[in-house]
């Protein structure tokens, strides 16, 4: 008698434990070891939303697990499954191929699938996908120069490092500048990176004479662009660049007025808060929330630049 | 220390010219017409000062890289040494601010840091390799990593930017001209012709090659091979903090993306020149070409939409296996002669 109602006790416990267990929702979030400016952007923002959301969901638990290469990465979310049992995954895939099957296992676990950025080799694993969008990227730069250049202008375009990313970013941008008389001298690859920037700028300087304006697609190439403008004292006669990403540097000198860099086309770091949000609210909403979420490439000026700026963020 | 001396005078006949010395040259000359065909625009003024420049970082850490290469070691770590000591001068420079204002005083600070820091990470890749007695390969890869991984702390995984303040004083470092050239081809100039002194006129130069061409008859010959083979890594630590010195006012930033790949340029450059890779015989005259073609093939190939930017690498590959082939194929008779 005395053993039955201590098991039935144990029972009652233990349900109730259960019960708890099932509302608290544990969401782990996973991504690249930040290198590079960019994704330590993104590293600060999702520690951002973590604060917010976990305040303002109190049996919310975000964890967040950074990975310095795939493999660790695959491990880190088995690890999410095993030692924290999530409800729900929040990832940046380091690269498709490899991390396809390892987000596959925590889908069959029943946990919730939000992909960020990079998409998995296979569709239909993920319920949600957040994304900047590359192609959107390049229209509104090109959409930008069209404004203020006319036909026979001549510009000059630095690309990335050689990627899907990059010829996403530089075809759309050419399709949409097709037919309107603007002349693309010359495209190099800069790398996404400020030397490159600077040195591939200074040969297309001594090149040609006559740039009107140059499309430098990235913050960080741009910053050497304008560097090697100002050495060369190219810098007047209404010469314009366009960037991308949304650093803040760039932003903060679109709100102090730049006229060289004028304007820059987001391609956030903080898409990694909106993804959390959204699978949060798939928990807390009542209204359906799986899909694409394709953010939009918003041209930042002078009117709008303040809603982008983030001090405290590194990038 | 004489004994050493007499033998230096002895068999250099004065001004012979031989394919090992005029190999890198003509390739040089070569690619400079193909540069000039291209696109004339090659030859202008600016071109040219803009390839010297650039060649500037290049070339001081290669000067350093021929003493280590000479004397039988390897320095993959210069790259991420190159970053590390930027970021370290960045976060140096900005916070004596406070203290000394934005003059010359803290730029001379940030400067003496760098130093401190070369040969410092200088003299760490020497000990562990002699006294440690491991692999310079290993040592420099271990170092590389430490460096590499250092600089991405500092940074918190962003840039480190120097103070908007400090860079009108520190600018001229690299933007300011003396007698019409730019200051870092000075720099590089400096350098090389000190460097070259040391290798070829100098007891600490042949006790470079001696150990190079065979460690253990060097030690039996009371060479401290040791202490020299140490010297050579703090040369070379030395070299690398002047690079960074020109290198930090160019764009006053520094971030894990600094340097990438200057370790391997560095080596190719110092190969380039006729020096030998596994040691033993090394040109400092041929590591400055080397540098100079390193640099000129990226500035054509952006000079011209010829070759699909895709290719870049493959006609680097090309030119810097053509530049060695020139100056080995014909002299191939003549080294075993020699050796």
């Amino acid at each position: 008698m005395k053993t039955l109602a201590k098991l039935s006790a144990a029972l009652l416990l233990g349900m109730t434990g259960a019960a708890h267990a099932q509302d608290r929702i544990k969401i782990g979030v996973s991504y690249p070891t930040p290198t590079h400016a960019w994704a330590s952007g993104m590293n600060w923002h999702a520690e951002q939303a973590e604060k917010r959301l976990e305040e303002l969901h109190p049996n919310v638990d975000l964890i967040l697990i950074n990975s310095p290469d795939p493999a660790s990465q695959a491990s880190a979310l088995e690890d999410l499954v095993s030692v924290h049992n999530i409800d729900a995954l929040v990832v940046l895939p380091f690269e498709s191929e490899p991390l396809t099957d390892p987000v596959l296992q925590v889908k069959q676990t029943g946990a919730l699938i939000t992909v960020v950025d990079r998409g998995l080799s296979q569709p239909g694993i993920e319920d949600i996908y957040v994304a900047g969008n590359n192609p959107e990227l390049g229209r509104v730069s090109a959409e930008y120069m069209m404004t203020r250049l006319e036909s026979g202008d001549n510009i000059v375009i630095l690309r990335g490092i050689p990627t899907l990313i990059d010829n996403e970013r530089f075809d759309a941008f050419m399709e949409t500048i097709e037919g309107s008389g603007i002349n693309v001298l010359d495209h190099k690859h800069a790398n996404w990176n400020r030397d490159d920037g600077y040195e591939v700028m200074q040969d297309f300087l001594s090149r040609f004479d006559d740039i009107d304006a140059v499309w430098a697609q990235d913050d960080d190439i741009a910053i050497g662009v304008v560097a090697a403008l100002e050495e060369a004292g190219r810098t007047g006669d209404g010469m314009f660049v366009v960037g991308g990403a949304g650093m803040k540097e760039t932003i903060k000198g679109i709100m102090d007025g730049d006229e060289l860099v004028p304007v820059d086309v987001l391609y956030p770091p903080s898409m990694i808060a909106t993804a959390m949000d959204v699978t949060v609210n798939a928990f807390t909403s009542n209204g359906p929330v799986a899909g694409r979420y394709i953010l939009g490439a918003t041209l930042i000026d002078k009117s709008n630049a303040e809603s982008f700026y983030f001090p405290d963020s590194p990038f | 220390m004489s004994n050493v001396n007499t033998q230096q005078a002895a068999p250099k006949p004065p001004f012979r010219l031989d394919i090992k010395a005029v190999g890198p040259l003509v390739a040089l000359i070569l690619l400079c017409i193909l540069g000039y065909v291209l696109n004339p625009a090659f030859a202008s003024e600016g071109n040219l000062t803009n390839i010297l420049t650039r060649s500037a970082f290049i070339g001081i850490i290669a000067v350093g890289a021929t003493f280590v290469i000479t004397a039988g070691g390897i320095d993959l770590s210069v790259g991420s040494m190159a970053a590390v000591i930027s970021g370290v001068m960045i976060i140096t420079m900005n916070s004596a601010i406070e203290t000394f204002g934005s003059g010359l005083t803290t730029v001379i600070l940030g400067c003496g840091c760098s130093v401190i820091l070369g040969l410092g990470a200088g003299f760490i890749n020497g000990l562990l390799t002699t006294k440690g007695k491991i692999e310079a390969f290993i040592v420099t890869l271990g170092t590389m990593g430490i460096f590499r991984s250092l600089v991405t702390y500092f940074a918190d995984g962003g840039t480190l930017a120097l103070d908007f303040d400090i860079r009108g004083v520190y600018r001229p470092v690299y933007y300011g001209d003396f007698l019409g050239l730019p200051i870092p081809i000075w720099v590089f100039a400096c350098v090389a012709l000190i460097g070259w002194f040391l290798l070829n006129r100098t007891t600490f130069g042949r006790y470079c090659t001696a150990i190079g061409s065979n460690e253990g008859v060097a030690k039996y010959s009371a060479v401290n091979v040791d202490r020299i083979k140490t010297m050579t890594y703090v040369i070379q630590g030395l070299c690398v903090s002047l690079a960074t010195i020109i290198y930090v006012p160019r764009l006053g930033s520094a971030s894990a993306s600094t340097g990438v790949l200057w370790e391997l340029e560095a080596i190719a450059a110092v190969i380039i020149g006729g020096t030998v890779l596994k040691g033993g015989y090394g040109r400092i005259g041929g590591t400055v070409i080397g540098a100079l073609i390193l640099t000129t093939i990226g500035n054509i190939l952006n000079l011209t939409d010829l070759v699909s930017n895709y290719l870049n690498g493959t006609m680097q590959g090309l030119i810097i296996i053509i530049a060695v082939w020139l100056q080995r194929g014909p002299w191939q008779k003549q080294a075993s002669g020699q050796t």
